[in-house]
């Protein structure tokens, strides 16, 4: 990620594929779990930890997106349900079971692969924007049913509260401590990221991008690799879902509607279709763009506006912001803020010279 | 006795979802223009309705200006926007991947549904036409004088744009660019200009479009939920079919109409959202290309 190296004098396919190309890697990687493990959460309050565990589910989700939208080149407008699928089974299972949360974690992921998988059916006769429309429709269907079905969603309000996930008599009722319980899961999501796409089923993902037909030839079975992409999509989805759930300690339809869709969408086209980091920057650029916002308009907007319009600006500032934004990395930087940091990391690389 | 209600409600149920079909034909009359000349997917094309509505509003009640001026500013501030975006948005993004131009609309949708309530103000504001509320009687059915007016202003425009695309040199000249954009290019057609203009035309669909759904149910930020109903309609009728357009509508509003009399007793409200897109899945795995589109879409 951040290093500098001297000529590329690669000889072999594995150092090629490597995770760790130069061993300097292994130091910054190692510098950058010290540093999110040990010094952040001892040099920051409740407050901001609070904010750095949005960040961290946002940026699994994110991760789940990037690998059907990025790598396979599916477009999905449903994420949102994905994750809601996965929140209420584990509510249901946390509730009804009182299962431990590792069970109701990898239930809420499962339940969320089988559903996506069932909604990335249509993928196999359509592609481009009659699958957008048809996510679309499983979007709302999962919605509506959710909603609906009160064996599902445990009657009024459609909320079902969840105990905090506990770890032996230990109970994560802290945000320092759900800060650790998250960043886990994020590590573990980073890393199986990184491993999936450089494995056999990732390069098959992107032989399915790059062009369907060609992949079919050469020996890829497209009916199951797009399957697969939309389970693995809607795992990460549905674990986020939980984590999220575990997070505000309750199961909300309304977390997952079709805006959570569109903000993932915007968070792997902002940071970059295809490409993990570029994930991890789109999850912490739209998660942190309304509070930013927020603190913004509240410490400079009371100098410009009264405190009715400050409130009215906010809430509408987000919403244009983020829509002026999405088009204008589509227009100037396609391929996000992943190639920013990679324009930044070369220039450095060979300063002082141009190149 | 019991049955002859049961067919006077079918009825009634009926005759309703054609009229707001065909309100929802006017609305997607806007989405299949664009795809139809340019193969962009408008994803804001409810946002367009809403802007065009509050546009109405705005001059209307805020500045008092009578219905008619209100509405020639909203249809030229809506052309305006239609070139306009096609120009600094649009334009940049030909032969770019489909997500490009889906997350593009999205954007834009995002956009306008923080600017309209920003500047004219988050409360509902109703939008009075000079139409008489009482329903008209005829027989068994009853009819709001609103929705007489929508499907009338709906058969209106989609009969005046089937002859703008079949007689006039415009229309012809559009279709040569939805069919081949590089020979219209050589047969010496703007083909860049055309795209501004069939945007402008979903600007002047939608404000229409805007006039009747504010009358209807009110101006605010919610208006823009008619988009929704978009997608149903033009996947059953054809993406790039004006024909396609009214069918589609008419299936729409006939079934989320009958759905919603039927089944929301049992369920509690909200089949009408619901039952549009189930029909629209099962028209995707049968027949994606509608019931009047091209058959060009792409097999996997």
């Amino acid at each position: 990620m951040i290093h500098r190296e001297c000529g590329v004098l690669k000889t072999t396919y594995e150092a090629d594929m490597a995770l760790y190309p130069l061993p300097i890697a292994k130091y910054t990687v190692g510098a950058l779990l010290v540093l999110f493990f040990g010094v952040v959460p001892l040099a920051l309050d409740d407050y901001y930890l609070s904010i750095l565990n949005l960040v961290a589910i946002a940026i699994v989700g994110a991760l789940g997106l990037n690998i059907l939208v990025g790598y396979t080149g599916q477009v999905s407008i449903g994420h949102g349900a994905f994750m809601s699928v996965g929140a209420y089974t584990a509510a249901n299972f946390a509730t009804r079971l009182d299962a431990p949360w590792p069970v109701n974690l990898l239930a809420g992921g499962l339940m969320a692969a089988a559903v996506g998988a069932v909604v990335g059916i249509p993928s196999l006769r359509i592609k481009g924007l009659y699958l957008a429309i048809a996510t679309l429709a499983g979007q709302l269907i999962i919605e509506w049913t959710i909603n609906h079905v009160t064996f599902i969603s445990g009657g009024v309000q459609a909320s079902i509260e969840v105990a905090r996930p506990r770890i032996g008599s230990y109970v994560l009722s802290s945000h320092r401590s759900m800060y650790f319980f998250l960043l886990t899961f994020v590590v573990i999501a980073i890393v199986g990221t990184l491993n999936l796409v450089r494995s056999r089923i990732g390069r098959a993902f992107v032989a399915i991008r790059d062009r369907d037909i060609a992949a079919e030839i050469i020996g890829i079975n497209i009916f199951r690799y797009k399957l697969l992409a939309f389970a693995i999509s809607s795992f990460y989805a549905g674990v986020a879902g939980v984590l999220y759930t575990y997070f505000l300690g309750i199961a909300n339809y309304e977390q997952f509607q079709i805006v959570v869709s569109i903000d993932y969408l915007a968070m792997i086209i902002i940071g970059g279709l295809g490409s993990v980091l570029g994930s991890i920057f789109g999850a912490i650029f739209i998660t942190l763009l309304p509070i930013v916002i927020r603190i913004a308009m509240e410490t400079f907007g009371g100098m410009l506006f009264e405190q009715q319009t400050v409130l009215n600006l906010i809430a509408n500032l987000r919403l244009m912001l983020f829509g002026v934004l999405i088009i204008v990395f589509l227009i100037v930087e396609p391929e996000g803020l992943n190639r920013l940091w990679r324009n930044i990391r070369s220039y450095f690389r060979v300063w002082p010279f141009a190149y | 006795m019991l049955e002859w209600v049961d067919w006077r409600f079918t009825l009634l149920l009926l005759s309703n979802g054609v009229l707001i079909g065909l309100m929802y034909s006017l609305v997607a009359l806007g989405f299949v223009l664009v795809y139809k000349a340019t193969d962009a997917i408008n994803f804001a094309q409810g946002e367009f309705v809403m802007i065009a509505g509050l546009i109405v509003v705005g001059f209307l009640n805020l500045a008092g200006l009578p219905l008619w001026v209100s509405l020639v500013i909203a249809l030229g501030a809506m052309i305006g926007f239609g070139f306009g975006l096609e120009r600094v948005v649009l334009r940049k993004l030909i032969g770019r991947p489909i997500i490009a131009i889906v997350m593009a609309t999205i954007g834009l949708a995002a956009i306008l549904r923080g600017l309209g309530p920003m500047t004219i103000g988050a409360g509902t504001k109703p939008l009075a036409l000079p139409i008489p509320d009482e329903p008209v009687i005829a027989g068994p059915f009853f009819f709001p004088p609103i929705q007489l007016v929508g499907g009338a202003v709906s058969l209106l425009f989609l009969a005046g744009f089937g002859w703008f695309f079949l007689k006039s040199r415009k229309g012809i000249a559009m279709r040569a660019v939805a069919d081949n954009q590089q020979v219209a290019m050589a047969m010496g057609i703007n083909v860049e200009r055309y795209f501004g203009l069939a945007w402008a035309m979903a600007g002047v669909v939608s404000a229409l479009g805007g006039v009747l759904w504010g009358n209807l149910l009110g101006v605010d930020v919610n208006l823009a939920l008619v988009g929704f109903k978009v997608f149903p309609v033009v996947i059953l009728g054809g993406l790039d079919s004006i024909p396609g357009a009214i069918v589609g509508g008419l299936i729409v509003g006939i079934v989320e109409n009958v759905a919603a009399g039927y089944i929301d007793p049992y369920v509690g409200g909200g089949t009408k959202d619901f039952a549009p897109y189930v029909l629209m899945i099962v028209a995707l795995m049968i027949r994606p290309y509608g019931i009047f589109g091209k058959r060009m879409i792409e097999r996997v």
